[in-house]
């Protein structure tokens, strides 16, 4: 029996690094040599998405957290990047305080700002930041077993509560955000050559993140994750506290969001509260629902799918949009609530299930005698 | 004095358009466990709806009741659709009725921008409702005293339906043992669909009172969504005293707030207040232990 779940396992792993490499070869060899420069920074940003997505796989789908709330996260680690990036522009250029301060009459840099002029302040901020703020109101809610609708809601609200908070700060850009990056820890941003970086680190990301997702899913903890999921009482029972599992998916999810935000700040060139906010935060849940939420790869390649299909289809039809997303929602979530990656199981099974009944119905005629016993077996019972 | 006085009114004033926003989203989540998003866009069809009946009827004063009515009527109808069509197949799944109705919320939105335009439109109050009163030295606008008044007549008429008619025994039988009601002959469906029906159009009677202190724009909805489900998160489930209790708290904690800090960093100390008021009751303010949600 061991041996069995052994030879599988390993199978599976096998699978997995065949898949993985085939994956790195797509992203680091073909699509460089593809796409344009333009469609190539687009992918990058589409990566960004699937960074966040894979987060939200694991804290949804395995985790069963409904957490609307990403936005936040995604935005810190964005800001932190956009104020780094701002104010190492500024010293190049011999400027006390970057450009849109001076526009808007601030000539003293606020005492926020300061900390993230060095790169591995700003770094550390982008790594520690996002998962602490998780940490906070993840032990607030679910050490007082707030679950379920109530979390989502209060998930929701900081999102609200952070883009309102940036919206009405005018030192670090309000409403319009920060933008006109000139360069990335030193590489100017406007040679293809360092864009094409840009697109390998995302991409080199999005490898890392998944496979430590899956490791997670593989581990004990996946186990108790969705264990939690299912039978939250049962697993405190076992002598577990399921506010510690959440916490831990929940700060995980943070941790990939905030870094994908730092990566989106460089690639698209502009952060402001309209990304960030409680539309933008729901909207990353849609891919990662149209891909599956409990697998592995579902979310990922649903995000960067989703992204995709908007910005080919808003390019035709500006407000066309909205509506095949708000379509998307009601049908993906409502009625294929496993996402596309559960519609090839199904099918499956349903070619499965033809496919048995005539090898069945062959053994019912090599055998008749073995079904003319087996409904008396039954109606006895 | 007179700060205090006027600080307390915007309070009020605040807390009683949370009060009109919260009170239909009280009743389809706290009574059937339904988390409806859409609910900002039945607020934004009941402005557009007074948009629409002002360039009918001219007169105000008129447009102004005959709006309420219809407003409540537009909510209601949008509401039993949306319940008709889509939630009833999904009561055992609360999660995701959110999302679904997320992007109903976004079809609507879009909608309305197609009809009526992206730019923000104005709806003339009735001359009655303008200009302000004095009360110990504080000048409050006469309209936000209208919408006081408004959300307490929704706030009685809502307790009495549900404490004496036919129709309220039966919601809250259902409410409270679905299983025992549907034996006892009251038909669930029918119920389900009328408390949507009464729940979205308070929505809609909370969009008509918005267009008197404000401009009406296609997000309208959204900006009051999340502080109503806030007031129902911290008033508890399907209580409507706690929803009153905490629509004003919140309305008077944010008017308070933003008096010594700005109107951005009041909001994320309101939101810290509640996380910690939820480590003090969990449940809320006050819970009808009933059909707890997942």
């Amino acid at each position: 029996m061991t041996t069995l779940t052994e030879k599988m396992r390993q199978h599976s792993s096998m699978t997995a690094l065949s898949g993985f490499a085939f994956a790195a070869i797509l992203l680091f060899a073909v699509a460089p040599a593809v796409l344009s420069d333009f469609r190539l920074n687009l992918l990058a940003k589409f990566l960004c998405f699937a960074i966040v997505a894979a987060g939200i796989g694991l804290a949804w789908g395995r985790g069963g957290m409904l957490t609307l709330g990403q936005g936040v996260f995604f935005g810190i680690g964005a800001y932190v990047m956009a104020m780094h990036l701002q104010m190492t522009d500024a010293a190049r250029l011999g400027n006390d305080v970057p450009e849109f301060m001076e526009i808007s009459g601030i000539r003293e840099l606020p005492s926020f700002w300061q900390p993230f002029a060095s790169a591995p302040v700003a770094i550390l901020g982008i790594l520690i930041l996002p998962g602490l703020v998780a940490a906070v109101l993840g032990y607030g809610v679910f050490k007082r077993r707030v679950k379920g609708a109530y979390f989502a809601i209060l998930s929701q609200a900081l999102a609200a509560a952070l883009a309102i908070l940036l919206t009405g700060q005018q030192a670090i850009g309000g409403f319009t955000g920060l933008s006109d990056f000139r360069a990335f820890f030193g590489f100017k941003l406007s040679d293809p050559v360092n864009r094409q970086m840009l697109f390998f680190i995302a991409a080199g990301t999005l490898l890392v993140v998944v496979a430590l997702v899956r490791q997670l899913m593989h581990s004990r903890y996946g186990e108790l994750l969705v264990a939690v999921r299912d039978q939250e009482e049962r697993v405190r029972f076992l002598g577990y506290d399921p506010a510690n599992i959440k916490i831990v998916a929940y700060v995980v999810a943070a941790f990939f969001a905030g870094i994908a935000g730092a990566l989106f700040t460089p690639i698209v060139g502009i952060i402001s509260p309209a990304d960030i906010g409680v539309v933008p935060s729901i909207a990353f849940l849609i891919g990662v629902a149209i891909g599956g939420r409990t697998t592995l790869l579902g979310p990922v390649l649903g995000a960067i799918g989703v992204a995709w299909a908007q910005t080919a289809l808003s390019e035709q039809f500006p407000s066309g949009w909205t509506y095949l997303q708000g379509v998307l929602f009601i049908v993906v979530v409502g009625f294929i609530p496993a996402g596309l990656a559960g519609v090839w199981p199904m099918l499956k099974g349903f070619v499965d299930s033809r496919f048995r009944r005539t090898k069945a119905a062959v053994v019912v005629h090599e055998a008749p005698e073995v079904e003319t016993v087996e409904p008396e077996k039954v109606e006895t019972r | 004095m007179d700060v205090v006085i006027g600080q307390l009114f915007t309070g009020l004033s605040l807390g009683s358009i949370l009060l009109l926003a919260a009170l239909g989203l009280s009743l389809t989540f706290g009574q059937m466990g339904v988390i409806n998003m859409a609910h900002g866009e039945f607020i934004m069809a009941g402005c557009y709806t007074t948009f629409v009946v002002q360039k009918v009827i001219s007169s105000a004063g008129v447009s102004l009741f005959v709006s309420l009515l219809i407003g409540f009527l537009v909510g209601g109808v949008l509401g039993a659709a949306l319940e008709m069509g889509l939630i009833r197949w999904m009561y055992d799944r609360p999660l995701d009725t959110l999302l679904v109705t997320f992007g109903v919320g976004l079809v609507l939105q879009q909608l309305a921008r197609d009809i009526f335009g992206a730019p923000a439109k104005n709806v003339l109050a009735p001359s009655w409702l303008s200009g302000g009163v004095d009360i110990m030295g504080a000048v409050v606008p006469k309209t936000r005293i209208f919408i006081l008044v408004l959300a307490v007549v929704a706030v009685t008429v809502l307790a009495v339906v549900l404490k004496t008619t036919p129709l309220g025994r039966r919601i809250r039988a259902v409410v409270q043992n679905r299983g025992l009601a549907e034996t006892s002959g009251v038909s669930s469906r029918f119920t389900d669909i009328s408390t949507f029906f009464i729940g979205s159009g308070l929505a809609g009677v909370a969009g008509v009172a918005l267009t008197l202190i404000g401009s009406t724009s296609p997000t309208i909805g959204q900006s009051y969504l999340i502080d109503a489900f806030l007031v129902v998160v911290i008033g508890g489930l399907g209580q409507i005293k706690g929803t009153v209790i905490a629509a004003f708290a919140l309305g008077l904690l944010n008017s308070f707030i933003e008096y010594s800090t700005t109107a951005s960093i009041a909001k994320v100390i309101v939101f810290a207040a509640i996380v910690i008021f939820l480590q003090v009751r969990p449940q809320g303010l006050f819970t009808v232990r009933t059909r707890s949600l997942a």
